[in-house]
């Protein structure tokens, strides 16, 4: 909200500077956004007034001018606009003026003639968005005053932010009264009312929803001039306020809006059919609105009405058949209260946001609908001229609103801002901002003003007093507390080590975005049903990931497209599925690894800058499985899954639950996507993969260790883990150790049949074992193989 | 005996002159063999008068001795001179880099947020969390924004179909962690949150700390030293801070947190728009409404409750002036992040 610092001090004695009083308001609940001049800068420009306009002899729309400033001698300016005529008063930019824009005035010929300067419109000058002509000033303008002090443009305008909860905050008296309870001052302004009336005629007006709208003031004027213009001073105060100019009638209804807080509208009388009357819309009731669009107004919306229909959508915006033009000369005004209940998310709903409706959402003073008609009148007539008949308030006082008393306590005010305020420090507070305030026993009884919709209860008091006296007066204190154990269960292993983890393995955290790629989900999951957005911010961010595959998946492709060749990433974060009622969210540990096995480096082997594989991502999974205390709770068994190679896809199981994937992605999605590497990827579900069992102490032996190799053959269906199952069942409790430390298949070998070369590691607790004992286990091993897995012992 | 002075002269010089350890061995045996020259001189003692003999035989092994001596320091020279140069032929370049993976890293965000968290669980705060998906009554209801309050405008929220929404912001995990454990209780709860609004500054997901202590005999007073402290503990400096009075439906009184600039030290600069001063925070007492939603008698206990954006505290310490680049992981971006803990 914009208010120019001239118009507040109209209704208050501002003790500060406009900085100054913006960091008060600021700290007092009521922000300043941007502090600015009534007019962008510019030099060299005087009031002038145009002494004579003669044809240009070589262009017809130009003028040649004889313009006065006052004093020496008249200047000569060619000037383009229609409205440029003899004995007008205008804003001349003498040559060496600066004007918005980086524009500089020479003297030029125009067309062979000789212009001295250049008289200036409001555009020119950042006055305005647009101008059909040169400025025109009044008659009593001063000849020769520079513009800029005869019009006030180094005036500074501030630009609050109120908060939604301020709608008595939404006006120049609104502010003033912050500022007045701020400086221990008080709401002075205008005198309002008083005048007589012109005429007895008057309008009736039923109020047919009165608890929701239980008060309505109104007035007719008769022989109203609207196609006046408002004097320069009202134009350049709304101007500064961000409203346009339209005609006397309207501009006088927004500036008494702006002025008072109290929004108005007018009608054309001569157009209005019987009375008015104020009811809600049947369904779907058809309104024809000022700008044109024609809606059906819902049920829940209050409509103005006349004997032929809506003529407005109450206390949001006029209808277009009563409307005002500049032919109007008879008006029935309207000043209003509308609840805030029957205003409430219409306009949202509607996508009609209004001046009007902002406030009345808020709350709009419900006793000051005569004085704002009477403001209006007092504005209007001199500028316009007519007759105001007397002002006509039409109420169903049981439905305005009451403010009861609210109890404040003296203990609970230093209970919760945990500071002690003298009593004459609250009351001065509350009584500042026009509260009644009556002391008792336990502290006081407070009575907002009428315009204070925010305060019911006292924390709302609490909070006037605190934002009053400033959050500065309240200390900073350490709270005491019990010093109570917190329970920490090492079932759930610190965030930062899993992660830690992972990143001293070569991965990057990252962190993508909760709502994918529908197409890209789609393609990697099939028929799997995701969560979408109703408004999603973009068709490729639309559905909720069900797999944070999607979003690494894409992380990892822009980096190759930014010539990375070895990625790995991981994130850790939320998957959402769709289910039956409720939507499930999973906390989820994934990654990616991609490229080289190891970073281009010297002294390694050509092997060991590959592309990763399978098992050079299974082995980080294995290292985050060891720290969870029981890594042989955990089985990687041939899974499907269509986002990854059928042949090279693993599902992590631990005591046989499933808990996650890890596989290489599918070799046609490798294609699709356009991957260099084909990415390996694995997804756990972070809580039940990684819970932890706690560490326990397991004797180690003192007595010597026995190693035996024995290298089988085997059929390729024969999978390591049956393989190793066998071989743990047969050697008994005495083996420690079983290594792989070579797996074969080709020349020498059958097809379809690979070797395995195992490494079996012997010890007992207590004894060293005898060549006899492990001759005896490994034959029980390598009979157990033969028979149940065919396998052939290579010598 | 003139004889043993030369032979004991032509050993000492053979052994000086040995270049090797083999050809010192040939020396030993050569002189101090069984059948060595000076060992012949011993058994040829029986030919000596018997009352010299003595004094012949101490000759010849005192000879011995000078010569096994001779023959001790040569081996010992040759082998260190042997060390020398294998060591010599060991050198590597140093200078050359080390072998293996490469040291990956967490995301700055993160980084922040698990200090964050040490933080708090020091000043005595839990962390709790909550669901993303919310459903209004825990992300407006209970937090006393009715529908049609002014107050959704501010937040533009993303819907289900089913009426569902992906929360606004972390203050729901107030009302779960209250309904779930009651008062008295200090948490917070970090979190992602999601609003449908993209540009410069805004990401449609973001990062949010909520704070909520609540308790018979918490005050606005607490509130402003555990806000000053945390501040000062996670810039690791001396800062000022000032609450400014604002409005949040959930919270009375409300405040905006600004603290000092971090990069003028309050002077003023572009940071802070020549304020001095970054706002860094919301905070206030909890409503009333909001503890009887969450099943607490509001007038036996309060509440503070505070919220602040993580991405924002990561971007101040980092200094990161542009919220973009954490959501876009370019691993050239994340990582300059790769530094021991948060």
């Amino acid at each position: 909200m914009k208010v120019p610092y001239s118009w507040l001090a109209e209704w208050v004695k501002v003790p500060w500077q406009a900085p100054e009083l913006g960091s008060r308001l600021t700290m007092a609940g009521i922000e300043l956004e941007a502090l600015a001049s009534a007019a962008p800068p510019f030099s060299g420009v005087v009031v002038a007034q145009i002494v004579s306009a003669e044809p240009h002899p070589q262009a017809d729309k130009l003028q040649v001018c004889r313009v006065s400033t006052g004093s020496g001698a008249t200047l000569q300016i060619v000037c383009g606009a229609g409205n440029a005529r003899a004995g007008l008063k205008s804003a001349l930019a003498l040559v060496g003026a600066q004007l918005p824009g980086d524009l500089t005035i020479k003297a030029a010929k125009v067309r062979g003639v000789e212009s001295q300067g250049m008289l200036a419109s409001a555009k020119e000058l950042g006055l305005a968005e647009a101008s059909a002509g040169i400025l025109e000033l009044p008659q009593d303008a001063p000849l020769g005053r520079p513009l800029r002090e005869y019009l006030a443009l180094d005036e500074p305008v501030l630009d609050l932010n109120v908060t939604p909860n301020r709608g008595d905050a939404m006006s120049v008296v609104g502010i003033a009264r912050e500022v007045a309870a701020l400086a221990g001052t008080k709401v002075s302004g205008p005198a309002i009312g008083g005048a007589p009336a012109g005429h007895a005629e008057r309008l009736a007006v039923s109020l047919e929803a009165p608890a929701a709208c239980p008060r309505f003031a109104g007035c007719i004027l008769r022989g109203v001039n609207n196609r006046a213009e408002a004097p320069l001073w009202m134009r350049e105060r709304l101007r500064r306020a961000g409203v346009r100019a339209i005609s006397p009638v309207v501009d006088v209804t927004n500036y008494v809006m702006l002025e008072l807080g109290q929004p108005m509208h007018a009608y054309d009388l001569k157009k209005l059919r019987g009375g008015i009357r104020v009811r809600r819309a049947h369904a779907a009731e058809l309104v024809t609105l000022l700008d044109g669009q024609a809606i059906n107004a819902p049920a829940d919306v209050l409509l103005i009405t006349d004997d032929e229909g809506a003529v407005g959508l109450a206390g949001i915006m006029g209808g277009l058949r009563t409307a005002v033009s500049a032919e109007t000369t008879d008006v029935f005004l309207e000043s209003a209260y509308f609840s805030p209940d029957a205003v409430l998310g219409r306009a949202r709903r509607l996508g009609l946001q209004t001046d009007a409706s902002q406030r009345f959402e808020r709350g709009v003073d419900p006793t000051q609908q005569g004085r704002a008609i009477e403001r209006a009148i007092a504005l209007l007539t001199p500028m316009a001229g007519g007759t105001a008949g007397a002002v006509e308030v039409t109420q169903s006082a049981a439905h305005l609103p009451q403010r009861s008393a609210v109890a404040l306590r003296a203990k609970q005010l230093t209970r919760v801002l945990g500071v002690e305020l003298s009593a004459e420090r609250v009351e001065a507070a509350l009584a500042g901002l026009q509260m009644q305030v009556t002391r008792n026993a336990s502290g006081w009884q407070i009575t907002p003003a009428a315009h204070r919709f925010d305060i019911g209860i006292e924390a709302d008091l609490i909070e006037e007093v605190a934002r009053v006296v400033g959050f500065e007066a309240i200390p900073e204190t350490d709270a005491l507390g019990p010093q109570r154990f917190r329970s920490l269960p090492e079932e759930h292993p610190p965030e930062g080590a899993v992660l830690g983890m992972l990143a001293a393995r070569g991965y990057q955290e990252a962190i993508t975005f909760a709502f994918v790629d529908p197409a890209l989900q789609e393609r990697l999951f099939p028929g799997r049903p995701a969560l979408a957005l109703s408004n999603p911010i973009a068709s490729d961010l639309s559905v909720m990931r069900v797999s944070l595959w999607p979003g690494l998946l894409r992380a990892a492709l822009e980096n190759q497209r930014r010539q990375a060749d070895r990625i790995r990433l991981f994130e850790h974060g939320t998957r959402f599925e769709a289910g039956d009622g409720s939507p499930r969210e999973t906390d989820t540990l994934a990654g990616l690894a991609c490229g080289a096995r190891l970073p281009e480096q010297w002294g390694v082997s050509k092997d060991m800058r590959a592309a990763a594989e399978f098992y050079d991502v299974k082995s980080d999974l294995a290292a985050l499985f060891v720290a969870t205390g029981e890594p042989r709770s955990f089985r990687f068994e041939p899974g499907s899954q269509p986002a990854l190679h059928p042949g090279r896809t693993a599902r992590v199981l631990r005591c046989g639950q499933p808990v996650g994937w890890l596989g290489e992605l599918h070799p046609t999605l490798v294609q699709a996507l356009d991957f260099t590497y084909p990415p390996i990827l694995f997804e756990l579900d972070f809580d039940a993969a990684l819970a932890v069992k706690r560490a326990s102490y397991e004797e180690i032996s003192r007595f010597p260790q026995v190693r035996r190799d024995l290298a089988i053959v085997v059929d390729e269906s024969v999978t390591l883990s049956s393989l190793a199952e066998r071989v743990t069942l047969a050697a008994s409790s005495l083996l420690r150790d079983l290594r792989i430390f070579d797996v074969y298949r080709g020349p020498g070998l059958e097809k379809g049949r690979k070797s395995v070369a195992l490494g079996l590691i012997f010890q007992a607790i207590s004894r060293t074992l005898t060549d006899d004992d492990v001759e005896r286990l490994m034959a029980s091993v390598i009979g157990d193989l033969r028979e149940n897995l065919n396998a052939r012992i290579r010598e | 005996m003139a004889d043993l002075t030369v032979i004991t002269r032509q050993a000492l010089d053979e052994v000086a002159a040995c270049a090797d350890l083999a050809a010192l061995e040939d020396a030993r045996v050569r002189w101090l063999g069984k059948k060595g020259s000076l060992t012949a001189q011993l058994k040829s003692l029986g030919d000596v008068d018997a009352a010299e003999r003595p004094a012949a035989g101490a000759r010849i092994n005192d000879a011995k001795e000078q010569v096994r001596a001779a023959l001790d320091a040569r081996r010992e020279e040759l082998r260190s001179a042997d060390i020398e140069r294998r060591l010599d032929a060991g050198r590597i370049d140093v200078t050359l880099p080390g072998r293996g993976e490469e040291q990956g890293g967490l995301h700055p965000v993160t980084k922040t947020r698990l200090r964050i968290e040490t933080l708090f669980r020091r000043a005595g705060f839990e962390v709790a969390s909550g669901p993303e998906i919310e459903d209004d009554f825990h992300n407006f209801g209970a937090l006393n924004i009715p529908p049609d309050h002014p107050a959704r405008a501010m937040h533009d929220t993303f819907y289900f179909p089913d009426g569902r929404l992906l929360r606004t912001h972390t203050s729901p995990v107030q009302i779960r962690a209250l309904l779930e454990h009651g008062a008295p209780l200090a948490i917070i709860a970090p979190g992602r949150v999601y609003r449908c609004d993209s540009d410069m500054t805004h990401s449609p997901m973001f990062h949010q700390l909520e704070g909520l202590a609540v308790g018979e005999n918490v005050s606005f007073a607490n509130m402003k030293a555990v806000l000053h402290g945390f501040l000062q503990a996670f810039f690791e400096r001396d800062l000022a801070m000032r609450l400014r009075p604002s409005y949040f439906p959930f919270t009375e009184p409300s405040a905006e947190v600004d603290m000092s600039c971090v990069f003028c030290d309050g002077k003023g600069c572009r940071t802070c728009r020549h304020t001095g001063w970054l706002e860094i925070s919301g905070c206030g007492m909890v409503h009333p409404s909001v503890l009887r939603a969450s099943g607490v008698d509001p007038e036996r206990y309060i509440g503070y409750a505070f919220g602040a954006g993580i991405d924002r505290l990561a971007m101040l310490r980092y200094g990161v002036n542009d919220l973009r680049p954490f959501f876009e992981n370019d691993v050239r971006f994340l990582r300059q992040f790769r530094t021991f803990g948060a």
